[in-house]
């Protein structure tokens, strides 16, 4: 009788749902493997930072040392943010918009950087500047500094980054395909009016979540950097090299001090690349259908 | 603005998309590039807008050449079939862009921009969208709109790649009227390409049949379906029933059996016989060597249509023909077929 059936406390409203008791333990689980590997050691960054205070925090952050690293990190950034962007912009500018042979090995090429360990990456560049190495002598020859000078780390660094920028865009580029662009041209508009008012805007959420990780890895290079520059104290320490050498020094509340820093730079990466990542879902539903 | 196309050639590898086509557009012209696809039809149009290039041939306007002028400076009105609305503007500013971009020295001023761009939103007559994204417009909203970008240019002439073809039926039909009048109203040399007959024939006033990169037959509508020049064309245009038969010196023969019709003088080899289904009529046998045996017979509201077994010596051919109600067919019966109107083609080699 239809009575009964409906009588029937129904334990499970929806058949594709799990139990209860199944749901609780696969969240129940991810916090605490969240909170053991990445909430607690982002804890304990801190509480070592500020362990004597928040004077001796300061003062650790303003030691001649610390500023130089905190200087170089970001002169670093700067330029090779400001090479893979253009770099980047252009590489997938060529895959995405053009037919080529040798597309797919350019692809796997300048994903690169991303397979090779970063310490090899570094090691590279050593056989290739190196006193010892292919065009060392050269430019010993002609008095130029590249290895364990600014020249090397940023090159380096650059090279670690590169897939970043151009991987943000490659996708997005070829999804939205060339019809604006011929659109722009047949409206009468020049190379570069296309280039400004219609491709740009088109890919300007997708270029600045590449940029952003592109930094958020440049500022945090450690393998390669380590390996290029020499780690002369005051002028080729970048932060995270600074980090090792204090914390091998005993000097707990400097080191984590500037890991402090490379924290919070972690921490703002992640809010603006939510915000990115909402504004690129909106940006990518395609005008067609 | 007049179009000559003349022997334009255009490969993709070995693919020849285009293979020597000639084509003379006049002045006002709305015309159809009808084809199915791959037929080359909108490689031709892309070319003639300069959004492609020929590996050889010349296209003129008004007899200069067009070849060595950019897309931008060739005054062309292009709408594309996705509509291609530059996505992160509002539509005021996508009807706008062909004249934001224009030479500083013959811009025109910001007040010039708003007020031509109003005149065009009324044309196609969407101007309280005229703040929206596309991205919140309807398929047949882009379209018009599409439209009006193109128009901004005061274009000398418009090309419309596919124009309808990815609406729905109703708004299809629309827009074929609105299309048709437009292009009465402004008087712009035009040309759009199609896969739909229906939508050649009805809007445009002159249609070029394509296929195989090669074009097969210009003609007015009327003229396309009423004396199609090949086989392709009698096929792709109109229900035809096709039968394969043998031409020897203009006597035509369907397997062993010679039949009552002729065709051309001198003509000989395998051939097709084209006939439309409405031409084709039920006679008593004996008349002329064309019968068949009655397969399946179905009635609807005032229609009888049976499929029709004909044999011949290259298998048998099913054909689908209309019976008036009054003549009644039994599944089995052998009956006599009569062409009133007929073609014939001889097969390609």
């Amino acid at each position: 009788m239809p009575e009964t059936a409906i009588a029937v406390p129904l334990e499970r409203t929806d058949a594709r749902s799990e139990p209860r008791w199944v749901r609780g333990l696969l969240i129940g689980f991810t916090i605490l493997f969240l909170t053991v590997f990445i909430v607690l050691p982002l804890v304990i960054v801190f509480a070592e930072a500020f362990a004597r205070g928040a004077h001796a925090y300061l003062a650790a952050l303003a030691d001649p040392e610390a500023l130089s690293a905190i200087k170089l990190t970001l002169i670093v950034a700067v330029i090779s943010v400001g090479l893979n962007l253009v770099f980047g912009l252009v590489a997938a500018w060529a895959i995405a918009k053009f037919e080529f042979p040798g597309k797919t090995l350019l692809i796997s090429l300048v994903d690169l950087p991303f397979s090779v360990s970063p310490v090899i990456s570094g090691l590279v560049f050593v056989l290739l500047f190196g006193a010892q190495g292919f065009l060392g002598p050269w430019l010993q020859d002609h008095d130029i500094q590249l290895l364990f000078a600014l020249p090397g780390i940023a090159l380096a660094t650059t090279f670690v980054t590169f897939p970043f920028v151009s991987r943000a865009l490659i996708p997005l580029m070829q999804e939205q395909g060339t019809a604006e662009e011929e659109a722009a041209l047949s409206l009468g508009a020049s190379g570069l009016q296309t280039f400004f008012r219609v491709t740009l805007p088109n890919i300007k959420w997708g270029l600045l979540y590449g940029v952003l990780l592109c930094n958020a890895r440049a500022m945090g290079e450690f393998g390669a950097v380590s390996v290029v520059s020499g780690h002369i104290r005051g002028e080729t320490n970048t932060m995270p090299l600074l980090v090792e050498i204090l914390y091998n020094e005993y000097q707990f509340v400097s080191a984590f001090a500037i890991a402090s820093l490379l924290a919070l730079l972690a921490l703002v990466t992640l809010v603006a690349k939510t915000i990115l990542e909402r504004h690129l879902d909106e940006g990518q539903r395609p005008s067609e259908h | 603005m007049s179009i000559e196309v003349r022997n334009i050639v255009k490969k993709f590898g070995d693919f020849a998309a285009l293979d020597h086509v000639d084509l003379t557009v006049p002045h006002g012209e709305l015309m159809a590039l009808l084809g199915p696809s791959g037929s080359g039809k909108t490689t031709l149009l892309r070319i003639i807008a300069g959004l492609d290039w020929p590996d050889s041939g010349e296209v003129a306007f008004d007899g200069e050449n067009a070849l060595s002028r950019a897309p931008g400076e060739r005054s062309v009105g292009f709408v594309f079939q996705h509509y291609a609305l530059f996505r992160h503007m509002t539509v005021f500013e996508n009807v706008a862009f062909g004249l934001r971009v224009q030479p500083r020295s013959v811009r025109k001023d910001e007040a010039a921009i708003r007020a031509r761009v109003k005149e065009l939103l009324d044309l196609v007559q969407l101007d309280w969208l005229s703040s929206r994204y596309p991205s919140q417009l309807s398929g047949g909203q882009r379209q018009r709109i599409a439209l009006a970008r193109a128009l901004a240019i005061e274009p000398r002439v418009l090309l419309l790649d596919e124009p309808f073809g990815a609406l729905d039926a109703k708004v299809r039909k629309e827009l074929r009227t609105w299309l048709r009048s437009l292009h009465e109203e402004i008087n712009v040399t035009s040309i759009f390409v199609t896969h739909d007959q229906e939508e050649a024939l009805e809007v445009a006033n002159s249609v070029v049949v394509m296929d195989k990169g090669h074009i097969e037959q210009i003609g007015t509508p009327s003229d396309v379906y009423d004396n199609p020049q090949t086989a392709f064309v009698h096929g792709f245009i109109g229900e035809s029933i096709v039968l394969p038969v043998e031409v020897d010196d203009g006597r035509v023969r369907l397997g062993d059996t010679p039949l009552n019709i002729a065709a051309e003088r001198g003509s000989s080899g395998p051939s097709k016989l084209f006939v439309r289904r409405h031409d084709m009529q039920i006679s008593p046998c004996g008349w002329g060597g064309l019968e068949g045996t009655v397969r399946r017979v179905r009635t609807f509201g005032p229609i009888q249509r049976a499929d029709i077994v004909v044999s011949g010596n290259r298998g048998e051919t099913i054909i689908e023909i209309d019976v008036p109600r009054d003549r009644e067919l039994r599944d089995g019966e052998v009956v006599g077929l009569q062409p009133r109107r007929y073609r014939i083609f001889a097969d390609r080699i």
